[in-house]
């Protein structure tokens, strides 16, 4: 039997205070950076025209840019994708995109009539053109903020009804941390936000979610049989008996995301490295943000005598939502 | 529930699953060389591909209000979703998709097609048809002092007028048309008397425009011709125009036209009648005017235009498309029925088959705007599903091989599993019909990782068990039974967010969360009663084991 971590016995909860330190660490020179840097948003969320143009010989990227700037162009952001005979041209500057009032699509055409003037009509090809309207964009942005929060809300709400809501609450907060530090890592890394990288952050959510649920339903579990361990105890030792677990999962879930990232190609790389940082911060938190939390919480709005108690005396059968979950699950007999 | 049964139950998975793959005969419509499109039977895995695998073209369209409001937008959107789809339909592409999203919005998929400017301007064209008599009365001459009037009183064109470059093209202007207006006969003479009055003097606008002889058209330097246009649609102009006229100007590059001058026309607001009457609609090229579209009316139209063209024999008609003069307009010699044609000045076939398509399908109910247009080129979806098969190989190859190492006999049974996963989820996906997208791609490999999740669970809970001393089946009962609660709240909590994203997501990213849902219903099933089932035959064969390889 190959085994990894088995019957470790780590006090991760004491450890809270380095875990604490190293997270301000990371995420402080991000809130640093981001007045002076920002975010990078895709043309989806401002607005604007990216056209991808393979050309046939590699050009001057200042040529391109000057034979833009003169036709009423100026400050397009231009950039080799791949070879340098491949270039990306975003328009998403303000002025860029209260030219498409009247019409996503009149920059990209524009753009295309410049190169063809520039550069002659069968030496280049476009591989891809996105035209976004400064309305859709407005609206994109507000969605994904108003899906970050839902998937947040129906969440917790989930946690509160199969645990209870100290649980729930815990998991919400870690998960949190998660998306902090994965926001102060795209920020490092100059990640653009893009529709895709957003479903990367919601894949996160789901993903750090699920580790702490298996951690807090160990800790549910080791609740019911034992009401002697004091709660610190009892979270650690449910964070150990968890560990292989929690490190297996991480581990082969960041082996899928390496073919991603190997083989991707540049539209998914991006989208790969949140998820492959997410999942590793997530399992980290799993194991040491996650319950210190909970303990803080069940220190700060301790139980009443009576209700269900944490603490580890002898309680009155509780009304413990996950006994009403079927003892056999269905069709496994 | 016995093995026999577990077993038989798990076939009939596999069997539905491989039967929802299997290649099957799909009717598709392609278009051939010479421009007419038949439903062609061709063998495929039911899978589609979204835009980003096939390449193709993605618009978002929706009402332009730019010149004034819509009162019934929901209803406006509805007939305008019936004209594009009726468009695109005949465009010819294979698989197009055309929906209302929300209440405002019409979305338009295109594999395959990657000619954006034509896409775009076959959908959105207005296609509205009008066949519209010249002004006979010379409206536009006696207004003109008007409208130079309130022309000055907005401050316009004080400037221009001064300017000597007009001059110099008012004098070209003059002698041109003077030689040419011997054409319309002996109206001209009488004409040139009265114009000369009027547009000698150096007004705003009078001092930009020349009448060409023939009633109701105009020529225009083409370096005035925005200045021109601007002017017209001042609402004060507008408002000061003559009644029951409107201007229109000429397409561009009409070959009518003279070199360098820009035609417009005062056209008489009523049109005799409009593109509704209009039954069909072929591109022909004609040896004399090129390429034309050749229309036809029905009998209600037919009746309707005999009748009007009857009473202006000898006048001319404009036949405007989308507030667009077309050609110059021809002099009506006797009536007409049921039958004309629209000349296409030296255009392309290819735009006259356009026009000839979008007038078949109707005109649209009011104008759209483009609010978003993607476009992938078929050689990036090329690479991006070879990418994805290659990470997919790649992920499968790490995951069993770290199952099989870390697990042993138990990490073979979990591959099985993993087997069927993956065609579980490809059958879910093709059995509702899902899109597969790059992120869809994207999310399926990811997926690979996070299926043997529940494995884990399982495993290392049955690794518990026999620690704490119980025989192997117990453990394996065990196992199963403990891990259920922790994996049914991963998946749920998993799911949770995988709806949101398909609810708040757009496309591609659609295309993510269903793979997403589609790979967590799998592993479910996967997980807690295939490798299940496996384990009770592996326990039945090894007739109650003392040792399990995990």
């Amino acid at each position: 039997m190959l085994r990894i971590l088995h019957n470790t016995k780590i006090d991760f909860i004491s450890r809270w205070r380095t875990a604490a330190i190293l997270l301000v660490v990371f995420i402080l020179p991000a809130l640093i950076l981001l007045p002076i840097r920002g975010f990078h948003y895709s043309i989806e969320f401002t607005g604007g025209t990216l056209m991808q143009v393979q050309f046939r010989e590699a050009p001057q990227i200042a040529d391109v840019r000057s034979a833009l700037s003169n036709a009423g162009l100026p400050g397009v952001e231009i950039s080799t994708f791949g070879s340098p005979n491949e270039l990306v041209i975003r328009a998403q500057e303000e002025e860029h995109v209260a030219q498409q009032e009247g019409g996503a699509e009149t920059v990209a055409s524009r753009i295309t009539n410049v190169l063809s003037e520039r550069f002659g009509e069968g030496e280049f090809t476009v591989l891809r053109t996105e035209a976004v309207g400064p309305k859709v964009g407005s609206e994109l942005r507000r969605q994904a903020v108003v899906a970050l929060f839902i998937a947040f809300g129906l969440t917790l709400v989930y946690l509160a009804w199969r645990f209870e809501w100290r649980f729930g609450l815990a998991a919400v907060l870690a998960t949190l941390h998660d998306i902090v530090a994965t926001l102060a890592f795209m920020l490092y890394m100059n990640i653009e936000i893009s529709l895709f990288v957003v479903g990367a952050i919601l894949t996160v959510v789901g993903y750090s979610m699920n580790d702490k649920v298996v951690v807090f339903d160990r800790v549910r579990e080791n609740l019911r049989s034992d009401h002697r361990s004091s709660l610190r105890d009892l979270l650690n030792r449910s964070v150990n008996e968890t560990l292989p677990r929690t490190v297996m999962t991480g581990s082969t879930t960041l082996a899928s995301l390496l073919a991603l990232l190997i083989f991707g190609g540049a539209v998914i790389r991006p989208f790969a490295w949140v998820l492959a940082f997410g999942i590793i911060i997530g399992t980290f938190s799993s194991i040491y943000v996650a319950s210190p939390l909970l303990l803080l919480i069940e220190r700060r709005w301790s139980r009443k005598a009576g209700e269900a108690t944490a603490k580890g005396k002898p309680r009155v059968p509780r009304e413990d939502p996950s006994a009403a979950r079927p003892k056999e699950p269905a069709g496994a007999r | 529930m016995s093995i026999r049964n577990r077993v038989l139950i798990i076939l009939a998975l596999i069997a539905i699953s491989v039967y929802a793959l299997f290649p099957r005969d799909v009717s598709v419509r392609v278009r051939h060389a010479d421009g007419s499109f038949r439903d062609t039977t061709i063998r495929r895995v039911p899978l589609k591909k979204g835009l980003d695998l096939s390449g193709g073209m993605h618009l978002a369209l929706e009402i332009d209000e730019a010149q004034g409001t819509v009162a019934d937008r929901e209803d406006a959107i509805d007939r305008a979703l019936k004209v594009v789809r009726t468009r695109i339909d005949e465009f010819g592409v294979s698989e197009p998709v055309v929906q209302k999203v929300g209440t405002d919005r019409i979305i338009v998929e295109l594999p395959g097609i990657d000619d954006r400017e034509r896409a775009e301007a076959l959908v959105k064209r207005s296609a509205f048809l009008q066949f519209q008599m010249t002004d006979e009365t010379r409206a536009l001459e006696r207004s003109l002092p008007r409208l130079d009037r309130v022309l000055r009183d907005l401050g316009e064109g004080t400037r221009v007028a001064t300017a000597s470059g007009d001059t110099a093209s008012r004098l070209a202007l003059d002698q041109l048309f003077t030689t040419d207006s011997a054409a319309p006969g002996d109206t001209a003479a009488a004409d040139t008397a009265e114009t000369d009055l009027v547009l000698g003097a150096d007004g705003a606008l009078s001092s930009l425009i020349q009448p060409t002889g023939l009633p109701g058209e105009y020529a225009v330097p083409e370096e005035q011709i925005l200045t021109v246009r601007r002017y017209f649609s001042l609402p004060a102009v507008q408002a000061a125009l003559p009644p029951g006229k409107v201007v229109r100007f000429g397409a561009e590059g009409d070959a009518a036209t003279q070199p360098g001058f820009r035609t417009f026309y005062v056209l008489d607001a009523r049109p005799i009648i409009t593109g509704e009457y209009l039954t069909d609609a072929r591109p022909i090229t004609d040896p004399i005017e090129g390429n034309v579209v050749s229309f036809e009316l029905n009998n209600q139209g037919g009746r309707r235009f005999r009748a009007e063209t009857q009473r202006h024999i000898g006048d001319y008609m404009a036949i405007v498309l989308d507030d667009v003069v077309q050609g110059q307009p021809p002099v009506i010699r006797g009536a007409i029925g049921t039958r004309g044609q629209i000349t296409m000045s030296g255009k392309p076939l290819q735009a006259a088959q356009d026009l000839a398509l979008v007038l078949r399908a109707g005109a649209l109910p009011v104008k759209l705007q483009v609010v978003e247009s993607r476009t992938i080129g078929p050689s990036l979806g090329e690479d991006a599903i070879r990418q994805g098969l290659s990470a997919g190989l790649l992920s499968i190859a790490l995951v069993v091989l770290i199952m099989v190492v870390y697990y042993r006999f138990s990490g073979f049974l979990a591959v099985c599993g993993l087997a069927f996963y993956g065609l579980a989820t490809l059958a879910i996906l093709a059995g509702f019909d899902a899109v597969l997208t790059l992120p869809g791609l994207a999310g399926f490999v990811l997926s690979i990782g996070m299926a043997v999740d529940a494995n884990f669970l399982i495993f290392e809970r049955i690794r518990e068990e026999l620690d704490a001393g119980k025989t192997v089946r117990r453990a394996i009962d065990g196992g199963f039974d403990q891990a259920w609660s922790a994996i049914v709240d991963t998946h749920v909590t998993t799911a949770l967010t995988a709806a949101i994203l398909y609810q708040f997501g757009t496309g591609p990213v659609r295309g993510f969360a269903v793979a997403l849902l589609a790979g967590l219903a799998a592993s479910l099933v996967s997980a807690i009663f295939v490798v299940r089932t496996l384990f009770l035959i592996w326990l039945q064969r090894s007739r109650e084991a003392q040792s399990l390889s995990i």
